[in-house]
């Protein structure tokens, strides 16, 4: 493989139309469509008694109005359960439109159809629904009290116990030489993508087939369920993921209700229509994550090393569970980090509150388990009066403990076990990077300014690239292009540039050559999706094998024509030449050309390939048994497990004691993510992460009411960082790649945001002094915090002779 | 709700080119621009004026099109991120320094906000003496009042520092 492309910072294809406003999202799709809105739910938990549509059908421009009633077949029953489990023993999914009671507020009741949004919306507003209220469930300790339920038919509001463990804890904890115990909750933040979701359909009559773009991370399953739920054939429905503005995990839910229903609608009115979610209905109706209250219990020596962890987690789940218990399993498999712990056992109890549902959102469970396990480290090291870092230091996995096999079973239903890492080299660079060892006169010298200085560090381990399998096709054309299509989607992660970098690498072709299509099931019809930090590992693979075939393909046909032997040549930029022997050679197009052998010429190239254009091999058919016409070839990548990229961040906050303002003066992050494509990019993945991590740290919070209103849901109360609430990251990589695949990959999507909030909380309780045992925290919780009696706190650092009280 | 349907004709100059049109009154800037224009590179990200996505220029300055009605800009002119770049005179077009710089310093991932970024920067860089080096302050400026969920901004900077480069060289030669 030539590597001119591969680890090389390449700039960006997607760019060029993205910076001229050339883009493609959905709403600059159908510009002629009608335009749907919604009635929701102004309730958390109502029984809808009645829908009097009489006022709006007066409004001119109305086209049609859907309640559940209009519902048939397969529509008419609930939302599937996307991945289910045995643990999950009270799945529970809404309706495409409220059947009964609606369960959070938001929920969609009613669906409208006009000539445009602004009579869609003044149709909708006429409409009057009158509800029954019912009590209440917001929050995890209201879930588990049970006073109230959120579905009938579930008494405990528990969805799923997800328990898993690696020896017998309560033993081994009686046997520790020290325990602690102590509780702390994680809340709500939400992906937020600057794009809300969006579904645009086409029915075409003639044909009876359904085309639909959506603003989905998984265009392909999206499709089966559009099939499934419409009663339509899988040949007859077509979806596109356009250029997606973000996702972050929430658009990897599906089927959506609006994914559903707008396709309905076009199909019943025969015209275009179009649904393009407003911000509002983003923070009521998408999804959100996060929540959980956490129980630990650790057992540890006199030196800091643990000798059993045990961990109960109450984690809301919000309405329903549509994507099943991702997340709770997320915590539970990936909380222990890169910590070699004898004995562990998770439980997770995820429970069903009248919110908005909870599914996974960058980093999807392992924020919260990250969160856990720091802590834990700092109870520890301060218990024992022991740097941080060391505590930490003594309790990683070692690099010769490869592959480490937790006993446990990871969200892929395949086993936990760390493919690879240095874990030790890891955390020496990050201590250089920030300097921990010298952080005593960074803290004197601000002392002396009239600042609190605090230093924390997280490291992390994430599983990602999970199966089952990516897919990529890749045709040369008798012009030279070259056409990747992957099924998987993109929200900008540069699929279109580190796609066009592998095939053009495994090809020998000049990048601009290459074509890369995601996410179109007219192009490629089996993926899974573009999540859990997979599209490098999973469709990177597959695309490097199927230009492999290509290029293998392409040899063989170049062989006959120059009369050598395959195992003699190559391809480079586009041409294939005998090595050391130059002019013998053949251009790929024209390869391509050879491969299709023509009755008809349409132009000059294709001459080359007609039937009496040179003497050919009478003895054999023109297309060889077993061949296929064309240069092309589809292949899959299939992992055997994850794999496991790791890092470890480290932050210094100052905060004012006036305001109790917090400023992150410095950050720090190390990252592995095993063999890199293109170090622009994963350093700006590196770079959004942080960004996120520090939001969902100090200021992004869905804050619901007992009511179960969503209190902040707009961008003027929801706090989402700003560039002057983001610190510059200073990073530092580390490679080790992963032995499970041929590119040694891991995937880079999620890192970023995991151990904010742990970081971020151990240097507010090194600055102040006192427990941090709930995040996010603002200026005014700290202020509290501070002038309450909260538990004092001294730090176990070399520089922390002196804590403050 | 006969008022509802009131329209008005209105004449905006958008990206340089003179253009009629009749538009609803209560139609906000951003959905004439979009639907009515065609000129679908100003987003939406929030519709009330906080995320800064559908920033366009009017009459120079930037501008939230979301919050501002269609019928206010009759007789103004608008730049959209369609109109940043300009003609080369030999049928080509030379995209605004910041154009550049975004592609080249990796400001964008989803490209979303990209527009409202790009109309807000450029009318900053292009009101400023090139020839004085920018400051961190003026780059702060220039980019905090944009939200963006995917860079963290940092490439965001970069990107001004780049493009305010190249546009001292410009001026210097």
């Amino acid at each position: 493989m030539t590597t001119k492309f591969f680890g090389e910072p390449v700039r960006r294809r997607e760019d060029a139309r993205l910076i001229i406003g050339q883009g493609r999202y959905l709403d600059d799709i159908g510009s002629g469509a009608y335009a749907a809105a919604f009635v929701r739910s102004p309730y958390a938990h109502a029984r809808v008694l009645d829908i009097d549509v009489s006022a709006a059908m007066d409004v001119e421009g109305l086209l049609a109005i859907y309640t559940y009633e209009d519902l048939t077949g397969p529509l008419a029953e609930p939302l599937p359960v996307l991945i289910p489990h045995p643990q999950l023993t009270a799945p529970r999914t809404g309706y495409p439109l409220v059947k009964d009671v609606a369960q959070h507020v938001g929920e969609p009741i009613v669906m409208v159809v006009a000539t445009d949004r602004y009579i869609a919306e003044d149709a909708a507003g006429l409409i009057e629904v009158s509800y029954e209220e019912l009590p209440v469930v917001v929050g995890v300790d209201a879930a588990e009290a049970a006073e109230h339920t959120v579905h009938d038919d579930v008494p405990d509001n528990i969805a799923a116990r997800h328990h898993q463990e690696t020896g017998d804890v309560e033993a081994a904890l009686a046997a520790s030489a020290h325990t602690l115990s102590f509780t702390q909750y994680f809340e709500r933040s939400a992906s937020m993508p600057m794009e809300g979701k969006g579904v645009h359909a086409r029915w075409d009559d003639a044909d009876s087939s359904l085309r639909v773009y959506s603003s989905t991370q998984a265009s392909t399953s999206v499709r089966a369920a559009i099939a499934a739920k419409l009663e339509l054939s899988m040949e007859k429905v077509e979806v596109i993921a356009p250029d997606v503005g973000g996702g972050f995990g929430v658009k990897i839910v599906h089927p959506w209700p609006e994914e559903l229903l707008v396709p309905m609608a076009a199909r019943r009115l025969g015209h275009e229509v179009k649904w393009t979610e407003d911000r509002r209905e983003h923070f009521i109706s998408s999804a959100h994550e996060r929540q959980q209250r956490q129980e630990i219990t650790v057992g540890y020596d006199d030196d800091g090393r643990i000798t059993a962890l045990d961990v109960l987690v109450w984690h809301d789940n919000g309405a329903y569970t549509p994507y099943g218990i991702i997340v709770p399993i997320n915590t539970a498999t990936q909380l222990c980090g890169p910590y070699d712990i004898p004995v562990y056992r998770a439980r997770v109890n995820s429970v069903y509150t009248n919110t908005v549902i909870v599914t996974p959102y960058r980093g999807a469970g392992r924020p919260q388990g990250t969160f856990a396990m720091e802590r834990t480290m700092d109870r520890i090291a301060q218990a024992l009066g022991i740097d941080r870092a060391l505590v930490r230091e003594r309790n990683l996995i070692q690099p010769d403990q490869f592959p480490y096999d937790w006993g446990l079973t990871f969200q892929d239903g395949r086993p936990l076990i760390y493919d690879s890492g240095d874990y030790p080299a890891m955390m020496a660079k990050l201590k250089v990077l920030v300097d921990w060892d010298g952080f005593a006169e960074r803290r004197a010298a601000a002392e002396a300014r009239g600042k609190l200085l605090g230093i924390g560090m997280a490291p992390y381990v994430e599983g990602t690239g999970p199966g089952p399998y990516e897919g990529a096709h890749v045709q040369v054309l008798g012009s030279g292009k070259v056409l990747v299509s992957t099924g998987l989607t993109s929200q900008g992660q540069g699929h279109e540039t580190v796609f066009a970098q592998l095939a053009a690498a495994e090809l020998g072709v000049p990048m601009e050559d290459v074509v890369v299509t995601t996410g179109d099931t007219r192009r490629f019809g089996y993926a899974v999706g573009t999540f859990a930090s997979r599209a490098a590992v999973v469709s990177g693979n597959a695309v490097a094998l199927a230009a492999r075939g290509v290029k293998e393909k392409a040899l063989r046909i170049a062989a006959e024509v120059l009369e050598a032997d395959p195992a003699d040549l190559e391809i480079d930029e586009g041409l294939v030449q005998v090595k050391g022997t130059p002019g013998a050679s053949i251009p790929l197009r024209t390869v391509a050309v050879l491969s299709n052998p023509l009755r008809y010429a349409f132009d000059e190239a294709a001459r080359q390939a007609t039937q009496f254009s040179g003497p050919g091999d009478d003895s054999k058919p023109p297309v060889a048994v077993g061949d296929a016409p064309g240069l092309e070839h589809t292949d899959y990548y299939s992992p055997l497990r994850s794999t496991f990229a790791s890092g470890a961040h480290a932050v210094v906050v100052e905060i004012d004691p006036a305001t109790w303002e917090i400023q992150i003066e410095q950050y720090a992050v190390v990252h592995d993510c095993g063999t890199i494509i293109n170090p622009m990019i994963v350093e700006g993945q590196v770079h959004g992460g942080v960004a996120q991590g520090v939001g969902g740290a100090l200021y992004e919070r869905m804050a619901y009411d007992r009511d179960g209103q969503l209190t902040n849901a707009s961008f003027m109360d929801f706090l989402m960082p700003y560039a002057s609430e983001v610190p510059d990251v200073d990073i530092d990589h580390q490679s080790t790649p992963s032995p499970l695949n041929e590119l040694g990959i891991k995937g880079a999507g999620e890192a970023g945001v995991i151990p904010g909030s742990a970081a971020i909380a151990s240097a507010i309780e090194d600055a102040v002094g006192r427990r941090i045992a709930a995040m996010p925290i603002s200026p005014t919780e700290l202020y509290d915090l501070v002038r309450s009696d909260a538990e004092r706190v001294t730090n176990s650092s070399p520089h922390d002779s002196g804590a403050m009280a | 709700m006969t008022e509802v349907r009131t329209e008005r004709a209105i004449s905006v100059v958008v990206n340089g080119v003179p253009r009629e049109a009749t538009v609803p009154v209560r139609w906000l800037l951003s959905d004439a621009l979009r639907h009515e224009f065609g000129l679908t590179g100003t987003h939406v990200g929030c519709e009330h004026g906080v995320c800064g996505s559908c920033t366009v220029l009017v009459d120079g300055q930037p501008t939230r099109s979301c919050l501002v009605l269609a019928v206010q800009v009759d007789g103004r002119e608008v730049t959209t991120v369609e109109g940043l770049s300009r003609s080369d005179h030999q049928g080509g077009q030379v995209l605004h320094p910041i154009q550049e710089a975004f592609r080249e310093c990796h400001a964008l991932q989803c490209g979303f906000c990209t527009p409202g970024f790009l109309t807000t920067i450029a009318a900053g860089l292009d009101a400023r003496d090139p020839s004085v080096e920018i400051t961190d302050e003026e780059v702060e400026e220039l980019v905090g009042g944009n939200l963006c969920r995917c860079t963290g901004y940092a490439n965001i900077k970069k990107a001004c520092r780049h493009a305010a480069a190249t546009m001292r060289d410009e001026a210097a030669r």
